[in-house]
This record gives C-alpha cells, structure tokens and sequence, in this order.
C-alpha cells in the first residue's frame, strides 16, 4: 500500500502534464495561425497583433504551467506521502 | 533531485533565514540600481553613448506602455519599467554560473505580483477616487461583483504562477537534461531559456500595465495618443 501511492503519483503527475498540454496545444495554434492570417492581410499591424497574441498565448499558456505546478506538488509535496 | 518547491536557507542573520534567491535578488537590485545611478549622474543635452543607449531603453518602454494605456507613460514609466528590468535581469541571471533565477522560486514571484496588486490598487483608486474605483467592480452589471473580486485574486496568482512556472521548468529542464547528457547537449535549451525569460518577461510587464490600465480606465485620458495615425 505503502508502495502504491508513490506510484500512482508518479503516473498521475505525468498524466497531468501529458494530457493538460494538449488542450493549451491547440489553442496555440489556432492563435498562432489567427495571427500568421492577420499580419499576412494586414502587415502593418504587425506591432499590434504581436504583442496582443504574446499577452494572448502567455493567457494560453498558463493553462499548460497549472498542469506542471500541479504535477510538481504531486510528486514533490504530495501530502500523501510521509 | 532537489524540490523546486522547498528553499534551503544559506545563512541567518539573528532570526531571518536568508535564502540563495533574497541573495541574488539584492545583487541584482544592487547592479540595476547602481548602473542607472552611474549612468544618470551627468546627463547632458547632447547624449553621450551610454546616455543614448538608455534613452533608447526608456523611449521603447515608454511607447509600449503609450501603446497599451493609449495614455501619458509617465505615471507608470518608474514602475513598470523596473519590474520589467528586474524580471529580465532575474530570468537572466542564470547565465553567471551556479546563479539559480530568484524568480525561478515561488516567493520572488509572489512578491513582486504583490507590488502589481497594490499598485493596481493604488492607481485605480487615485485616478478614479475611492467610489469611482469601486463602482468599477460593478461593470458590466452588479450581478459581475462577486466575479470581479474573485478576479483581482486568481489574475494576481495566474501572474504568478506563470512566471514561476516558465522560468522553473526551464531551470528544471536543463537540470534534468545535465544529468543525462553531460557537455554541450544543454546550450541549445539554455539558449531557449533565455529566449523564454524575456518573453516572460515582456508579458509580465505588459499584463501589469494591462490591469493598472485597467483600473486606470478611460477616465485620464485627455489627449489619445498621436503616433497612431488615423488608423
């Protein structure tokens, strides 16, 4: 039992970032791709729409940086775990 | 390996456990400070090259905060630009060897999304006064006021956990990457590291300067800003 929870930890925090950065991932992209489109239509707003998609995708991210505190305090603080 | 989570203290000074980020922290305020105290002591009418150099800094903080607010940098300018130069020089400081990134620890983050916090405070209430500040937790309709209190928090600790997040990880990364692969194999993902502080950085300065706009609000804004054209 003792051995069990060490384990499914490890499993579960690698779950956490594995699956939690899929979601981030996408959306991503499409941000991205929204952003490629528009500079492509409109290239002198360049200044603007990137730094509005560098706010944008560190919004995005911080999805993705939940996940991985989340899986740190699992495997580093699980409280669990003597 | 040893937790991200779990600071160990260098050394104690009487009570006050003194820890490697406080350290590094106050060596890099102290070479910031004293740099921009060299390098302000005789300013002249005609730059010299250093001169130059910083004005060059200031001007480009001060239109991406003109460019955010739509409003005079000038408030904001001390503030923002100093989280943004510390920030970047923390992210950084992991470039001396055997530096590990103050900010690469929960509690430098927390303070310094702390000071966000309280300014944003401040300045909401000083440029809108107090009822005007609160009336803004009311917007759009009063049913939003338990979710705009909830917001001030979980932007707060976003902002934190964000900064904390990306520059751990990297240190992190580079960590567990050296005890694979000894010489050479970490500079590429050092040199991303670098890459991520200061877009990290970047945005930890442009979301402060987003949420005290926030507060701000339109209220201030006299003159738009004209360097935008009819655009």
């Amino acid at each position: 039992m003792n051995d069990l929870i060490p384990a499914v930890s490890i499993f579960a925090a690698a779950m956490a970032v594995g699956l939690g950065a899929i979601g981030p991932g996408l959306g991503e992209g499409r941000a991205v791709a929204a952003a490629m489109d528009a500079i492509a239509r409109q290239p002198e707003a360049a200044g603007t729409i990137s730094r509005t998609l560098f706010v944008g995708l560190a919004m995005i991210e911080t999805m993705a940086i939940y996940c991985l505190v989340i899986a740190l305090l699992v495997l580093y603080a699980n409280p669990f775990v003597k | 390996m040893r937790s991200p989570l779990v600071l160990e203290p260098l050394f104690h000074v009487g009570p006050v456990a003194v820890t490697e980020p406080v350290v590094v922290s106050w060596a890099i305020l102290a070479c910031l400070g004293g740099a921009s105290a060299l390098a302000t002591r005789r300013l002249k009418l005609a730059p010299s090259r250093p001169q130059a150099a910083l004005e060059i800094l200031v001007d480009a903080i001060d239109a991406q905060i003109r460019d955010t607010l739509r409003n005079d940098p000038a408030p904001f300018r001390a503030l923002i630009g100093s989280i943004f130069l510390f920030v970047l020089a923390a992210n950084w400081s992991s470039l001396i060897p055997g530096v590990e990134p103050p900010t690469a620890h929960f509690e430098t983050d927390a303070a310094i999304a702390a000071i966000v916090f309280v300014a944003t405070v401040a300045f909401g209430l000083r440029s809108r006064g107090l009822a005007g500040y609160l009336a803004t937790f009311a917007e759009p309709t009063w049913i939003m006021i338990p979710l705009n209190v909830i917001e001030q928090f979980t932007r707060t600790f976003s902002l934190i956990v964000r900064l904390f997040g990306n520059v751990m990880s990297g240190v992190f990364i580079v960590g567990v990457v050296l005890t694979l692969a000894g010489l050479l194999v970490p500079i590429p993902l050092m040199a991303l590291d670098l890459l991520t502080g200061a877009v990290q950085a970047y945005i930890f300065a442009v979301l402060a300067t987003v949420f005290i706009g926030a507060a701000v609000g339109e209220a201030e804004t006299k003159h738009p800003s004209n360097d935008r054209g009819t655009a």
